[in-house]
């Protein structure tokens, strides 16, 4: 059986990077994966979303709604937006910060007041964590996605330290940034064991 | 040294895009010339990252072909990449090539856009293998995008023929483990130039012959097609439906009845009929899974086959495996698989926006207050000005098409008593891909059209690539930077019409603005801000509302900047009895560039620096 995984925000919030640490710590703990990528008009401030596929091996790529075991959104309307992709037993680890675009700010469209809620009205089993304060806390906002992809950890289809290494490989030889965002990922980590 | 190159015994996670590029250097590639354009701009990106290859941001796509023809001429290996708009822009020359051919390996990877994410229409780009008579590859995924490249070159050089690799949006951008075989090193005994007057020059005399030899070509092609590994019949023990499918539909097909028969195309132009019969007298219908247009279906009609396709999948959009359960559930007229999908809650929705202190912000600031006037657009990150809160946009056809469409609205409104004033606006790098030759049309007419040309040197939509207007090649090396105010005066604008305007000082803007429709002549008005994603950009410290002197007038909104956001909003009832929406704004500092435009909206002068 696969595991469905869908990575939503906003271009510019790093949706990519996450969703790709998260493809190939897949493919480090010996499954197959796919993951889409988003370019062109949707980088700017735009919707992003990218469907990651875990299994014994992937045929079509596509994430379909009503099939998706794990929602991971990095920003809080973003999470309702892409919450009709996950299964009955799937789940959504939403960010609670809000990210409000110029259509709500100029009036024409409004921001619900409390998206969370409104998943959980629809029956849908949500995370909400408030991962940019917790970065914040740990010393830079950028941490927030490692953060994110703490908290999810637990519920890959592979052992929460491959995760983890994959996302400090992606530092290289920079120790600092390294530290950093394995305090992020562990507080995420921990957040919701 | 690009990540790719790191040591490869093992399979690489590469998109669809990088496959190819990785694919056409283990193929000894020695030229890759491109215009950069979504779904395709990261094949020729990443080419340019390998060692021993020359790579350029050709100025259009027509170019780029061109160039790769050249390079193919003088028996080096030549990839040229292009999104499926891009290849309209090359067909003039594409046609010839049908007729001369190619010498060495001459690759043409097309990317369509198919479910139109980032582009103005949906094309099928295979068409032009048959309007052409070049053969056509389509991979299934980022692993055949790798495997077919190389390949390209080997069919491209066996038939002398140009080779069509047919990319969509999901191979383009999906990325897959990939099996990397030994590269290739480029074979210096196919250099070299021989003069070969009856081939490559095209004069009415020398036309039969390549002709003949066209239709050689074709009758020898049709063979390879047959017997090519890249087109299979995979048996299967459900002989209810056979398919016949290619492109990335491959999976899909064989993720939702993994028990069917297939004929998977991947050279499928010209189309392999025998194949195609194997499977049809086997099964008990054919259904054709194809996108988007039904090509592979009608030409097997008219062989004589009776297949389904485009009478139960849609002709637009990606086939997903729900779009193909409904497909068979029409045909078969059974149960539909699956439920029905989810549906999405009911939200704001969130366009794409210009950033925090995008020049265009200041134009667009005017632009969406002009009354009675057209505006003509084009393609770039400026096409944005059709959406809120600008509204300042009427037209956007193709590349480069702003100012003829601009300079046929004034002409047609010639005897009009009050014509409304015509705007083009253009970008630097659409400018200089195929927005010169209608300037040169609008001064040569005496037509009457107010230009922007909105250089912030960079094509940026699609990730801030390099031009000729901003001095930097592909690799960042220095090159001659146009003068954009020299090249439209020799175009044609006189001197005096040609006006450099800073569009973050908005009072300004305006009055060149407003003086330059006012005048009954062509006139060019040139932006001088740089992208905010441009090296040449300097942030600046970030800006504050003062919420004590914000009487929520919000001008500032009429902005659309991504940092302005509000904090209150409040109806009140003047004096009047006019009803007035007042909304009180703040600044997200971490958003903020400093451009100062708010400021320089606000009446209050409530906007200061943090």
């Amino acid at each position: 059986m696969n595991t469905d995984i869908l990575v939503v925000g906003i271009g510019g919030q790093g949706v990519m990077t996450a969703a790709e640490t998260l493809a190939r710590a897949a493919l480090a703990a010996g499954l197959d994966a796919t993951k889409t990528e988003v370019t062109g008009m949707s980088q700017r401030g735009g919707v992003v979303c990218s469907q990651i596929r875990i299994g014994a091996h992937i045929e079509a790529t596509e994430v379909r709604p009503g099939q998706t075991k794990l929602l991971l959104a990095f920003e809080s309307a973003e999470g309702l937006r892409w919450s009709h992709y996950l299964a009955h037993d799937g789940k959504a680890f939403v960010d609670s910060w809000r990210a409000v675009p110029p259509v709500v700010s100029s009036g024409h469209f409004e921001y619900p007041a409390q998206p969370a809620t409104e998943m959980r009205d629809a029956g849908v089993d949500v995370i909400e964590l408030d991962a940019r304060s917790v970065a914040t806390t740990l010393g830079d906002v950028r941490l927030a996605n490692s953060v994110m992809l703490g908290a999810v950890a637990a519920s890959l289809p592979f052992a929460t330290e491959v995760l983890r290494t994959e996302v400090l490989r992606r530092f290289g030889k920079d120790a600092a940034l390294a530290a950093s965002n394995a305090r992020a990922f562990d507080a995420g980590r921990d957040l919701t064991a | 040294m690009h990540a790719l190159l790191q040591p490869a015994a093992a399979p690489e996670f590469l998109s669809g895009n990088e496959a190819v590029a990785r694919g056409a250097w283990d193929a000894g590639v020695e030229l890759a010339a491109a215009y950069p354009g979504t779904p395709s701009t990261e094949i020729v990106q990443t080419i340019a990252e390998f060692p021993g290859v020359y790579a350029e941001w050709s100025t259009n796509e027509k170019v780029a072909l061109e160039v790769a023809l050249g390079a193919s001429m003088t028996g080096r290996r030549a990839l040229t990449a292009m999104k499926h708009v891009g290849l309209n822009v090359a067909s003039d020359s594409l046609m010839t090539l049908g007729q001369v051919g190619a010498k060495a390996g001459l690759v043409i990877a097309v990317s369509d856009d198919v479910g139109f994410s980032s582009s103005q229409n949906e094309q099928d780009s295979r068409f032009w293998g048959r309007f052409v008579h070049l053969p056509v590859l389509e991979p299934a995924d980022a692993g055949e995008a790798y495997a077919m490249t190389r390949d390209a070159f080997a069919l491209s050089e066996r038939y002398a023929v140009p080779v069509l690799v047919r990319l969509t949006t999901r191979v383009s951008h999906v990325k897959r483990m990939v099996g990397i075989e030994t590269r290739e090193a480029p074979d210096g005994r196919r250099h070299g130039y021989e003069k070969d007057a009856a081939r490559w020059i095209t004069t009415p005399n020398h036309v039969a012959k390549r002709l003949a030899l066209r239709a050689e070509r074709d009758a020898a092609l049709a063979l390879e097609a047959e017997s090519s590994a890249w087109n299979r019949l995979e048996p299967g023990q459900d002989a209810r439906i056979g398919f016949i499918v290619s492109g990335p539909a491959y999976h899909v097909v064989r993720e939702a009845y993994p028990d069917a028969p297939i004929v998977k195309l991947g050279l499928s132009h010209p189309l392999p009929l025998g194949l195609a019969k194997r499977l049809a007298t086997s099964v008990e219908r054919v259904l054709v899974v194809e996108e988007v247009d039904p090509i592979v279906e009608n030409e097997l009609r008219a062989a004589g086959f009776a297949v389904h396709g485009k009478d139960v999948l849609p002709r637009q959009g990606e086939i997903t495996v729900p779009v193909l359960e409904h497909a068979v559930s029409r045909l078969t007229r059974g149960e539909s698989r699956g439920k029905a999908a989810a549906r999405p809650a009911a939200l704001f929705p969130r366009p794409p926006t210009l950033c925090a202190g995008c020049p265009y912000t200041g134009v667009y600031f005017w632009l969406g207050q002009l009354k009675d006037t057209i505006i003509c657009g084009d393609i770039g990150c400026y096409t944005l000005g059709c959406g809120s809160p600008w509204n300042a946009m009427d037209t956007v056809i193709s590349m480069g098409a702003s100012l003829g469409v601009a300079h046929g609205m004034v002409q047609a409104q010639a005897g009009e008593a009050k014509p409304k004033s015509v705007l083009a606006v253009i970008g630097d790098s659409t400018f200089l891909h195929t927005g010169m030759p209608a300037l040169a049309n609008i001064t040569y007419q005496g037509g009457n059209v107010t230009v922007l040309l909105l250089d912030n040197r960079s094509t940026a939509m699609t990730g801030g690539q390099n031009n000729p207007g901003n001095g930097r090649r592909m690799d960042g090396t220095p090159a001659p930077r146009i003068d954009f105010a020299r090249l439209v005066e020799a175009l044609g604008v006189k001197r005096e019409r040609i006006r450099m305007a800073d569009p973050y000082e908005l009072p300004t803007f305006r009055k060149v603005l407003h003086e330059e429709m006012k005048i009954a002549e062509p006139s060019v008005i040139i932006t001088s801000r740089p992208c905010v994603l441009a090296p040449e950009f300097e942030r600046r410290r970030p800006l504050k509302v003062v919420v004590d002197d914000c009487n929520g007038c919000s001008r500032c909104l009429d902005l659309g900047c991504p940092a302005i956001t509000v904090t209150r909003r409040e109806q009140q009832t003047r004096p009047s009895g006019n009803v007035v929406e007042l909304a009180w704004t703040a600044i997200e500092q971490a958003a903020c560039t400093g451009c100062d435009l708010c400021a320089k909206a606000c009446a209050r002068g409530a906007i200061v620096p943090a």
